[in-house]
C-alpha cells in the first residue's frame, strides 16, 4: 500500500478511522499538515462505532434545523450531570456542549446531511441532529471529503507498537497485510476507540459473565492503541467496567448488530431472570433512562439473561424489534418455550398481577398504574399480563462503548501518569470518552465529544507539527 | 407441487420480509424516499405490502451505501436489489393477459423476437404496397414523400390498434395492482392521489437520493440519471405530442404529411427524437458503470431491450426526418415504423410497466400519507 511505503515522517499521523479520527484528520490537513490515517477495518467497516449512530446530541440556543426549539447549554449540562452522577470533568464537558452548535455547519461543509428525527424517535426532535442515512452515510460523506483534501488513508493497517518515549511519540509500528511497516510522525492524534470488541479484556474487566455479553458494535475497538497508550504511560480515566450497555435481544449477533437489536417493550410489562422472578422496577423512567440501566441490570442476573414479557395489549404499541418475539396461549407455555420454570413464571406473573392498581394507562407520561405491596414495584404504565396471546423477547446485555480510556487537556493533549501532558500525542473520540462520561450516557453525546475533540486534535496536532 | 414461479416468488417475499422488518427497526434510511415513512406505517408486510414498497422504490441506491447491514455484513441487507427482484415479479405477476406475463422471463429474447417480426412485418407490409421500383425510389415532399410508398388509412389502422392494445393490457396491468393494494377505486380518483402521483412522477421527485443525488452509478451522489431519465421520457412525451398533433392536422384540417422542418409536429418529434437518442444512451452508459449490488442482473435483457428500443425509435425517426427525400426513405420509413411497431407491441411486457406500477405505489403512498402513523411508544 502506497502511503505505508512512503519513507517521509507525516506532520500529522491518525490512529483511527470513526468520527473523531476523521474530524481530527480533516481539520489537520485544512491547517497545512501532511496527514495518515490507519483503519483497522476494511472499508465496507470503516468507521468504527460511528458507522453505527444516528445523531450527535446538539446545544442550540433558537431553531437549528433541523432541530425545534432551543436546548441551551444549562440544560445539556444538567442532563449530563443526571446520567453520570457528576463522574465528569465540567471544562471538557462544557467544550463538548459549546462545539456542538458550531459543528452543525463545518459538518454541512463536509458532506454531512441532516434529516428531522425518525419515525418514533419524537421526543429527541430538540436535542438530537440526526444524520440523513445515519452514521454510515456520515463517514462516507467525511472519507470522500478527506480524501478530496488530501488526506491519505491506509485500510486494513492495524498499530501493533508505538516508538513513544517520556511522553513523545515519533511514530507506530504497523501490521499490514502481514507485512510490518514503520511510520514516522511529528505529531499523533489517537482516536482509535474503546476496547468493546476485545471479548478477553472484557472478561477481564467484567470476568465471567462478560462471556454472555453481546458487542453490538463494530468487531474492530479491539483497544489496542489504548493499550499501547496506557502502557507507555498515559494516565487512565474511567476504569474497565464502565461503558454504555443496553438491554438487547439475546438473539442477536455477537458483534455488529447495531441499533436493530434494541427491545422497547421492557416498560410496558415486566421483566424476569432465568429464575422466573422480577428484579427491577421496569417502569421506573423513559427512555433513555431505562436505555441505559438495563443492560447493566440484565448483566447483573444470572446467566446474564433477562426476559421481557408482555401481552396481546401491548404488541405493536413500541419500536418493532428485529426478531419476531417469543408467542404462546399461556403463561406456562410462554415458560417452556423460553426455558423456565412453568410454575414459577405462572406464580410471578399471577403475584404481579394481583398486585396491579386501576389507573389510566399513558405510555406517554408517568401514569398513574402502578402496583401495590410488591417488590420490587412497577411504578407506571402496568397494567395485568392477562391477555393471549403472550409475547417475550430474550434479553442479553449489549455492550456499545467502553470508558476506560486516557486523560486529556482542553487541547485535546494526552496526559502522562506524572500528570504532564504528552509532548505530542493527542487523544479524540471514545479513547477519551472518559474524561466526561465517567458512567451512565446521554443518546448523542458520542459524536458531541468525538467531533469537538477530534477537530481540536486536529488542529492542535497540525499546530504543532509545523511549529 | 406448486408452480416454479410461485415458488421463487415465495422466496423472493420472504427475503423482502426479512429485509423489511431490519429497515422498520433501524429506520436510519427515512429521510431519503418514500419506501421508508411508507414501511414504518406497518409491523408486519405481506405480499401486497411487498409490491407496494417494491414498486415505491426509484432504485436510487442511497440506502444500499449508506446501510450498516449492507454486504458483507452478516445481515447481507441489500434493500435496492430485493425490491428490484420484487418488481421483476411483480412486472410478471399483474401482466394482462396473464399468460403474456411470461414474457417476463426471457425478455431480451422476447423484445428481439418482436422487433424482428416487425421489421418483418413492415418490409412486406410496404413491399405489397408501394413494390420494388417505388419503394427504393427518391420522392420529394412535394411528391407525398411517405404517402407515396403507404396509404394512410392502412398505417393509421394498424398504429391505432397497437396503442389501443398497449393502452388495455397497460390498464388492467394497473387496475389489477390496485385491487391488491385493497385501496378503493375511488381513492384514486382524487386530487391528492393523482396529482400527488403525477407530480412526484413528472418530476423524478425521489430519483433524488434525498436531496443531493442518487448513489448512481456508484456511490459519489449525482443527478445525471435523472437528467437522462427526464430527457428519455420527456422526448418520448414529445414524438407522442408530435403523433397527436399531426393526427389533428390530418383529421381535423386536411393538412397531410410530410410536414416542413418548421411545423410543429416536425418541431416536437426533432426535439423528441433527441431525447430519446440522447437520454437512452445516458442510460445505457450509466447503466454499464453501475455498482452490481444495486442490480437484479436476471433483469438485464429486459432493461438493455427497452432502452435499445427507445433509442433506435428516435434515432430512427431523426435518419427518416433527415432523408426523406433521398432513395433511403422506404427502408428508414419501413424501419422507423417497425420499430414503434414493436415499442408498443413491447410495451405492456418491457420496462415500460416500471411507470404504471411506480404510478399506483405513488398514488398510494399518497393516499396512506393522510392517515396517521400507528402510535407506538416512544423508544
Amino acid at each position: 500500500m502506497a502511503p505505508l511505503d512512503d519513507a517521509r515522517t507525516w506532520d500529522v499521523l491518525v490512529l483511527g478511522g470513526g468520527n473523531a479520527a476523521l474530524c481530527a484528520a480533516i481539520e489537520a490537513r485544512a491547517a497545512g499538515a501532511s496527514v495518515l490515517l490507519l483503519e483497522a477495518a476494511p472499508v465496507p467497516f470503516r468507521g468504527g462505532n460511528s458507522r453505527h449512530t444516528r445523531n450527535m446530541r446538539t446545544m442550540h440556543e433558537g431553531p437549528l434545523a433541523p432541530l425545534t426549539d432551543a436546548y441551551p447549554e444549562e440544560e445539556y449540562w444538567e442532563d449530563l450531570l443526571k446520567v453520570t452522577g457528576g463522574l465528569t470533568d465540567e471544562t471538557l464537558a462544557r467544550m463538548a456542549i459549546r462545539g456542538t452548535a458550531e459543528h452543525v455547519p463545518w459538518m454541512i461543509a463536509h458532506g454531512v446531511r441532516f434529516q428531522p428525527p425518525l419515525g418514533g424517535t419524537l421526543h429527541l426532535a430538540r436535542t438530537n441532529a440526526f444524520f440523513l442515512g445515519g452514521g454510515k452515510a456520515l463517514v462516507n460523506a467525511y472519507y470522500a471529503a478527506a480524501r478530496a483534501a488530501g488526506v491519505e488513508v491506509a485500510y486494513e493497517t492495524e498499530v501493533v507498537d508505538l516508538a513513544m518515549e517520556e511522553g513523545r511519540c515519533t511514530g507506530a509500528v504497523v501490521l499490514h497485510g502481514g507485512a510490518r511497516h514503520e511510520i514516522g510522525a511529528h505529531a499523533v492524534v489517537a482516536a482509535a476507540g474503546g476496547f468493546e470488541s476485545n471479548l478477553a479484556w472484557l472478561r477481564e474487566a467484567w470476568g465471567p459473565p462478560a462471556d454472555n455479553f453481546i458487542v453490538r458494535g463494530t468487531p474492530y475497538n479491539m483497544g489496542k492503541v489504548l493499550k499501547l497508550l496506557l502502557a507507555k504511560g498515559a494516565r487512565p480515566v474511567s476504569d474497565a467496567t464502565q461503558g454504555h450497555c443496553v438491554a438487547i435481544d439475546a438473539r442477536s449477533p455477537r458483534f455488529d448488530g447495531g441499533i436493530v437489536t434494541r427491545v422497547d417493550a421492557v416498560s410496558l410489562g415486566i421483566v424476569v431472570n432465568r429464575e422466573s422472578k422480577r428484579f427491577y422496577d421496569e417502569g421506573e423512567d423513559f427512555w433513555p433512562k431505562r436505555y441505559a440501566i438495563w443492560g447493566r441490570l440484565v448483566a447483573a442476573q444470572p446467566g446474564q439473561i433477562g426476559y421481557s414479557i408482555i401481552d396481546a395489549k401491548s404488541m405493536g404499541k413500541f419500536m418493532p424489534p428485529v426478531f419476531p418475539p417469543v408467542k404462546a396461549a399461556t403463561i406456562a407455555e410462554l415458560a417452556r418455550a423460553l426455558g423456565l420454570d412453568p410454575a414459577a413464571l405462572e406464580a410471578t406473573v399471577a403475584e404481579f398481577n394481583a398486585a396491579v392498581r386501576p389507573g389510566t394507562f399513558d405510555h406517554t407520561r408517568f401514569d398513574d398504574c402502578r402496583t401495590e405491596g410488591l417488590a420490587p414495584a412497577k411504578t407506571h404504565w402496568a397494567r395485568r399480563i392477562d391477555t393471549p396471546p403472550f409475547f417475550a423477547y430474550p434479553l442479553r446485555p449489549g455492550i456499545t462503548f467502553t470508558y476506560l480510556g486516557v486523560a486529556v487537556d482542553e487541547k485535546a493533549r494526552m496526559r502522562m501518569t506524572d500528570g504532564s501532558l504528552a509532548r505530542n500525542v493527542f487523544a479524540a473520540g471514545e479513547i477519551m470518552a472518559g474524561n466526561i462520561l465517567g458512567k451512565g450516557y446521554l443518546a448523542g453525546i458520542g459524536m458531541a465529544i468525538g467531533t469537538t475533540f477530534g477537530r481540536i486534535a486536529g488542529e492542535e496536532a497540525a499546530r504543532l507539527a509545523r511549529a | 407441487m406448486p408452480a416454479p414461479e410461485t415458488v421463487a416468488l415465495q422466496d423472493l417475499v420472504a427475503e423482502a420480509q426479512r429485509v423489511l422488518a431490519i429497515c422498520n427497526a433501524c429506520r436510519y434510511c427515512e429521510g431519503y424516499c418514500a419506501v421508508f415513512p411508507a414501511l414504518e406505517r406497518r409491523l408486519s408486510f405481506d405480499e401486497g405490502d411487498v409490491h407496494y414498497l417494491a414498486n415505491l422504490c426509484h432504485n436510487c441506491g442511497s440506502c444500499l451505501y449508506a446501510c450498516q447491514y449492507a454486504p458483507p455484513h452478516e445481515f447481507q441487507l441489500d434493500f435496492p436489489r430485493i425490491l428490484a427482484q420484487v418488481r421483476g415479479e411483480t412486472y410478471r405477476k399483474y401482466a394482462w393477459p396473464a399468460a403474456l406475463g411470461a414474457l417476463f422471463r426471457r425478455n431480451g429474447t422476447a423484445a428481439a423476437l418482436a422487433v424482428a417480426a416487425s421489421l418483418v412485418l413492415a418490409f412486406a407490409f410496404l413491399a405489397a404496397f408501394a413494390g420494388e421500383d417505388r419503394f427504393f425510389s427518391a420522392w420529394s415532399d412535394a411528391q407525398g414523400s411517405f404517402y407515396a410508398l403507404l396509404p394512410h388509412g392502412p398505417m393509421a389502422a394498424i398504429f391505432g390498434i397497437a396503442f389501443v392494445a398497449a393502452a388495455v393490457a397497460l390498464a388492467a396491468g394497473f387496475a389489477r395492482f390496485w385491487r391488491d393494494t385493497g385501496e378503493p377505486l375511488g381513492a384514486l380518483f382524487t386530487p391528492v392521489a393523482t396529482a400527488g402521483a403525477a407530480g412526484d412522477a413528472l418530476t423524478l421527485r425521489y430519483l433524488d437520493g434525498g436531496g443531493e443525488g442518487c448513489t448512481y452509478p456508484d456511490a459519489k451522489p449525482s443527478f445525471a440519471r435523472r437528467r437522462f431519465h427526464h430527457l428519455t421520457f420527456y422526448g418520448f412525451l414529445l414524438c407522442f405530442a408530435a403523433t397527436c398533433v399531426a393526427t389533428v392536422y390530418h383529421y381535423a384540417f386536411g393538412w397531410e404529411a410530410p410536414y416542413a422542418f418548421l411545423s410543429l409536429p416536425v418541431l416536437l418529434g426533432t426535439a423528441g427524437g433527441i431525447g430519446l437518442v440522447v437520454g437512452p444512451v445516458g442510460l445505457l452508459a450509466l447503466r454499464a458503470r453501475r455498482d452490481p449490488e444495486l442490480a437484479d442482473p436476471a433483469q438485464s435483457g429486459m432493461d438493455l431491450a427497452f432502452l435499445a428500443l427507445l433509442f433506435l425509435t428516435g434515432a430512427t425517426g431523426l435518419a427518416l426526418l433527415a432523408f426523406r427525400e433521398t432513395v433511403a426513405m422506404g427502408t428508414l420509413l419501413a424501419a422507423h415504423l417497425a420499430m414503434v411497431l414493436a415499442l408498443f407491441a413491447t410495451m405492456p411486457y418491457g420496462k415500460f410497466v416500471h411507470a404504471v406500477y411506480r404510478l399506483a405505489a405513488l398514488a398510494r403512498f399518497h393516499i396512506e400519507r393522510r392517515r396517521p402513523v400507528p402510535d407506538v411508544a416512544a423508544e
